[in-house]
């Protein structure tokens, strides 16, 4: 909303500190965003009258021009344009002005003579885009001043406020108006004159149906009005507030609007048919042509305003109808103010897709009971240019008696704004906060019984009037304390196992992606998984309406968007929500984790897994049977604790790789940390390191490739029996020297005894069991 | 024969000297100080001597000769080991900006980064941390924070709908707040809890919005809380995460969910004002949606941005940066 400052200074006599004004409108709570002047002068540009031209003899784009500034002193510039005469009254840019454009005016010599400034067009002036000569002034345009001064331009400060739901009154300057007033302690201009209606009478009759949707409707006919230009005053601040100066009526329609909050619309009274009007609703299907020059469809839902023969003439608070459009020869009108339900305006807006000033503030709420000074208002300005018009007696004022807003009371008790605000508040003290802006109270035992002004349907509940004192007190003003948490602060068990689990994964040199949670129709088909997903009905791009299911899909992309940009080889985690479909309230969400690793194979993956299951203290069934989807169908396997699947581990699959255009293996740990994280994890309970020297020798085996490293190593472990073993895989080969459909699997172990030195007979003897024990599973000792 | 003795030693001494290499001082070692050295030879010689006066005199005289060659020998040892320690080091000396491998740390997002440092504030102020789901009701999104069905403030926010149930009734939350009703349902005040999370509105990005970001909502319910509290924890906050030299303030505002209801802005040490996020008291409509007496209890909210705290605090030129996981970007933080 802008605000324009010689406008609200004709309502409230502020004064001229800008700042100070900005600063308190936005402490009032209407942010002042900006802080603009308009329509500003250039400095150093004053009016001056052509003595005399001449041209000469080695100059043929340019010519002399002699120049009187009003001083008596005559002036030599050079020009290039030949449209004025001797007497013209010009804009002359003295030497030192700088331009609009940036130019310096400097005394430049032509041919060794010297310029004493530079004539103006108005283009150069930021009057307009003329710039085919020199802005010739009316005559009589006195000598030597501003010519912006000349010209009446006048720099119009405008305040562009943020203004927001709770406040529809400031949508108009006497709302903002009367904040100040009450913050300054200023007097808000009185009201305008009342209407002196004479006769004869002239009415233009309404008959309201839809009472619930049009609760008052007021008319007043006015004739003897000649349509004209407005003065330059108001064609200046409508300008400034953002409007364009159409004629005295249109503008003064909207300078009422502007200046208190409530739309009205003229009609030209002699096109109106039946000379009255009709409030319904649409018809499914009803048409009208709105003054934009749009034929807009309706429902059963839209409110119109027909004229007495029950044609459509404007789309109710929103906008009028081009039938009924004031016109050059307009003499005589029909004005309408009216009151609008808002949440009716409201969703006719919100289904069209078509705002207006009007609407913008029937749906917020404008004043019910402001009709009638505004109505005032209109008349009273009208006049200026129209000295002769007539107010006809046989004014209209329809009403829904049932649907009008009545007055709201709230009792409000002063012990509880204390409380609320941490301030201790009298009534007498509430009273003097909230008075000033128009809300009445009366003290009645320990509680104020306060009268909401009807300009502000905001306010419904005590809590407004509590929100109304903090700011006309000052929010600066109810101090800081802090209050004493009776809480231990801190994270969750399961927020810290997260933070625990993400430094885990960060040392081990993996880096942490964001991807974007929303998939594009194919993602998840491409990287195997099932299509069967929650959508969005209104993505904010087309196409990208899929909620996804997995963090994969997004993690694939990331690795083809390194690829591409010839980073092979990256490591990523995410840690983020999925979303898979459900048949509950809400989708089945939970946060996941997953791993992925470019450049790598499968068993990258499951080394991750356990560094995490070392270091989380989890546990899980490594299951190869159990092939994840679209996971490598020999190189993956599922997570799995009882009967829940907590993850899968292993290879994406090559048909998506290929499909995400990734051209190196990608290993991949997929967790539920929904179901991870909340558990109690294990926690490493001591064992005694031994003192006494431990035995260590390597142990070979050639085994089938259908027994797995692990049950080869639960085997030795067994063999090894109550005593302690280290074990560690160091070389698997697969070649000469070993049958097919087999490898060598080369294992170094460490054998130690709490309680005392193993001897060469103890060590042959676990040696010998722990041959055998693998021996069972089918492999055998390599020589 | 203590001539000889002393001759043998004398001879020792200067053959120790003449070695140039630490082993062939180990050699000689041996050779002088062993059972075939001549000192050993010496005092095997010993029992043929005639008086006990006399073996007294040569044996003393060859131990000492023995102890005197010994010192020598362990001298010229130790000195030569530092010339040769002397010649390695000089040998294995490198230039340590020759750095060849880097150990490859992982790196953490840097809106997690700051996430967590927002945490550890906040639990230090003596706040708890709470989360709630995504993809939320309409009821706890919306309603349940004073924003019926048709309310005009719906409006500013720019709401993704998800199509699960009847229609209309799911939404990508637009805000954290709805954690504050599953909170207030959930524990018993008093409450004091930060909750931070992603958020999701549906508007078109540039360099400064994005249409999937992360907010942090703080909310505090017990007896007699104040807006002056409010403004309390704020500068704490703002002290703590910022800098003691930062300051804050309260501007009043509107949020449906709020009343009163306040923008609130920091004060930079230069003193220039930034408007940093939103907060208010906690109306009764919103707490008894909670399941609260709002005789009983008062409680104030407050939320912001947490992107803009990283991408201000690492100077990031664009926030759609942030989430192109190029690797070339997540390794500068």
């Amino acid at each position: 909303m802008k605000i324009v400052h010689s406008w609200l200074n004709d309502l409230v006599p502020v004064g001229d500190d800008v700042d100070a004004i900005a600063d308190a409108i936005t402490h009032l709570g209407l942010a002042v965003e900006d802080v603009a002047r308009v329509g500003a002068t250039v400095p150093g540009v004053v009016t001056a009258r052509v003595l005399k031209t001449e041209r000469h003899p080695d100059a043929a784009k340019v010519h002399r021009v002699f120049v009187d500034a009003g001083d008596g002193v005559e002036r030599h510039v050079w020009c290039g344009a030949f449209n004025m005469q001797a007497g013209d009254v010009i804009p002359l840019a003295t030497p030192g002005t700088v331009m609009p454009d940036g130019r310096a005016i400097e005394p430049k010599p032509i041919l060794g003579i010297p310029s004493e400034g530079m004539l103006c067009s108005a283009r150069e002036l930021g009057l307009g885009d003329d710039h085919s000569g020199i802005l010739i002034l009316p005559e009589g345009t006195p000598l030597g001043v501003p010519y912006g001064e000349a010209l009446g331009l006048g720099e119009e400060v405008v305040y562009d406020l943020d203004v927001l739901r709770n406040r529809p009154d400031a949508y108009g300057h006497i709302g903002v108006a009367r904040d100040l007033a009450a913050r300054f302690g200023l007097q808000l201009a009185s009201a305008p004159h009342v209407l002196a209606p004479v006769e004869p009478s002239r009415s233009a009759p309404v008959d309201i149906v839809a009472g619930d949707r049009c609760p008052r409707f007021t008319t007043v006919v006015i004739s003897n009005v000649a349509v004209g230009p407005s003065p330059d005053w108001m064609a200046r601040r409508l300008a400034a507030a953002g409007m364009r100066s159409i004629n005295n009526v249109v503008d003064v329609s909207n300078y009422v609007m502007l200046e208190t909050n409530q739309p009205n619309h003229a009609y030209d009274f002699d096109t109106l048919g039946g000379g009255g009007f009709r409030i319904r609703m649409a018809a499914e299907g009803e048409t009208i042509v709105t003054l934009d020059d749009v034929e807009r469809t309706l429902t059963a839902a839209d409110l119109l305003i027909c004229d007495a023969t029950d044609r459509p003439i404007g789309l109710a608070g929103i906008m009028g109808g081009q039938n009924t459009e004031i016109s050059d020869r307009t003499h005589t009108i029909a004005l309408e103010t009216a009151w609008f339900e808002p949440m009716g305006i409201l969703r006719t807006v919100a289904r069209m897709g078509l705002r207006s000033e009007a609407s913008a503030r029937f749906e917020r709420g404008a004043d019910p009971y402001g009709i009638d000074r505004s109505v005032a208002r209109f008349v009273e300005l009208l006049r200026l240019t129209c000295p002769d018009l007539v107010v006809h007696a046989g004014m209209v004022d329809a009403r829904s008696e049932a649907h009008m807003p009545r007055p709201t009371r709230i009792e409000v008790r002063p012990v509880r704004v204390g409380q609320l605000l941490g301030t201790a508040f009298t009534a007498a003290e509430i009273t003097a906060l909230i008075e000033p802006i128009g809300f009445a109270c009366q003290l009645d035992g320990d509680v104020l019984q306060v009268t909401v002004p009807s300009w502000r349907p905001d306010c419904t509940l005590e809590i407004d009037i509590v929100e109304e004192v903090a700011r006309h007190f000052g929010y600066g003003k109810l101090g800081k304390t802090v209050p004493k948490s009776t809480v231990p602060g801190g994270l969750t068990p399961q927020q810290q196992r997260r933070r625990r689990l993400r430094d885990v994964l960060l040392g081990l040199g993996l880096s942490e992606a964001m991807p974007h949670p929303f998939l594009a129709a194919g993602d998840l088909e491409r990287a195997g998984l099932s299509a069967e997903a929650v959508r969005l009905v209104n993505p904010l791009v087309v196409g990208d309406d899929v909620l996804r299911t997995s963090l994969r899909p997004g993690l694939l992309k990331a690795i083809e968007f390194n690829e591409s940009h010839r980073r092979p080889g990256v490591s990523f985690f995410e840690i983020g929500h999925v979303y898979p479909p459900s048949t509950d309230v809400l989708p089945a969400e939970y946060e996941a984790l997953a791993v992925v690793l470019a450049g790598v194979d499968a068993t990258a993956a499951m080394s991750v897994w356990r560094e995490l299951v070392a270091a989380m203290g989890w546990g899980a069934r490594v299951d190869q049977g159990a092939v994840p989807a679209g996971l490598h169908p020999t190189r993956s396997a599922t997570l799995s604790v009882g009967k829940d699947v907590v993850g899968a581990v292993g290879e994406i699959h090559p048909d998506a790789l290929d499909a995400y255009g990734i051209d190196e293996r990608v290993a991949v740990l997929e967790l539920n940390l929904s179901i991870l994280l909340a558990a109690e994890p294990k926690v490493a309970q001591w064992k005694a390191t031994s003192r006494f020297p431990s035995s260590d020798f390597d142990l070979a085996f050639t085994v089938p490739d259908s027994v797995s490293a692990e049950k080869v190593e639960k085997a030795i472990r067994q063999g090894a029996g109550g005593g302690r073993v280290d074990l560690s895989l160091f070389d698997v080969y697969r070649g000469k020297g070993v049958p097919d459909g087999a490898r060598s699997l080369a294992y170094r172990l460490r054998l130690q005894a709490a309680d005392r030195t193993l001897t060469d007979a103890d060590v042959a003897q676990v040696r010998e069991r722990i041959v055998a024990g693998v021996g069972k599973l089918g492999a055998s000792l390599r020589g | 024969m203590i001539d000889d003795v002393r001759a043998a030693a004398d001879a020792a001494v200067a053959r120790l000297a003449e070695v140039a290499v630490l082993a062939e001082a180990q050699a000689l070692e041996t050779e002088l100080l062993g059972k075939k050295g001549p000192f050993a030879e010496f005092k095997t010689r010993l029992g043929g001597l005639a008086t006990v006066d006399e073996k007294k005199a040569v044996g003393q005289a060859v131990n000492e000769a023995t102890q005197r060659v010994a010192a020598a020998v362990q001298a010229r040892v130790a000195e030569l080991k530092r010339a040769e320690r002397a010649v390695q080091l000089e040998a294995e000396r490198i230039d340590l900006t020759e750095v060849l491998s880097r150990p490859s740390r992982g790196h953490a997002h840097i809106v997690t980064q700051a996430w967590q440092r927002l945490e550890d504030v906040f639990v230090g102020l003596g706040f708890q941390v709470a989360e709630g789901p995504e993809v939320e009701t309409d009821w706890y999104n919306f309603e349940a924070l004073n924003m019926p069905p048709d309310h005009p403030a719906r409006s500013m926010h720019d709401t993704f709908y998800v199509d699960h149930g009847t229609p209309g009734s799911t939404v990508l939350r637009t805000h954290t707040s709805p954690v504050q009703i599953r909170v207030m349902q959930r524990v018993a005040p008093p409450i004091y809890m930060i909750m931070p999370g992603r958020v999701f509105r549906n508007e078109t990005t540039d360099a400064t919005h994005l249409a999937v970001f992360h907010q942090i909502e703080g909310l505090v319910i017990d007896r007699g809380i104040t807006l002056a509290d409010l403004a309390g924890t704020i500068e704490s906050f703002t002290k703590a995460f910022f800098g003691e030299g930062f300051s804050s303030r309260l501007r009043p505002s509107y949020f449906p969910f709020t009343e009163p209801s306040a923008e609130f802005d920091i004060r930079t040490p230069k003193g220039d004002w930034l408007e940093l996020g939103g907060c208010g008291m906690v109306p009764p409509t919103v707490l008894r949606a909670g399941g609260l007496d709002p005789e009983e209890w008062s409680g104030f909210a407050f939320g912001f941005g947490i992107d803009r705290m990283a991408k201000e605090r690492h100077a990031v030129g664009d926030v759609r940066e942030m989430y192109t996981n190029d690797i070339r970007f997540v390794e500068q933080f």
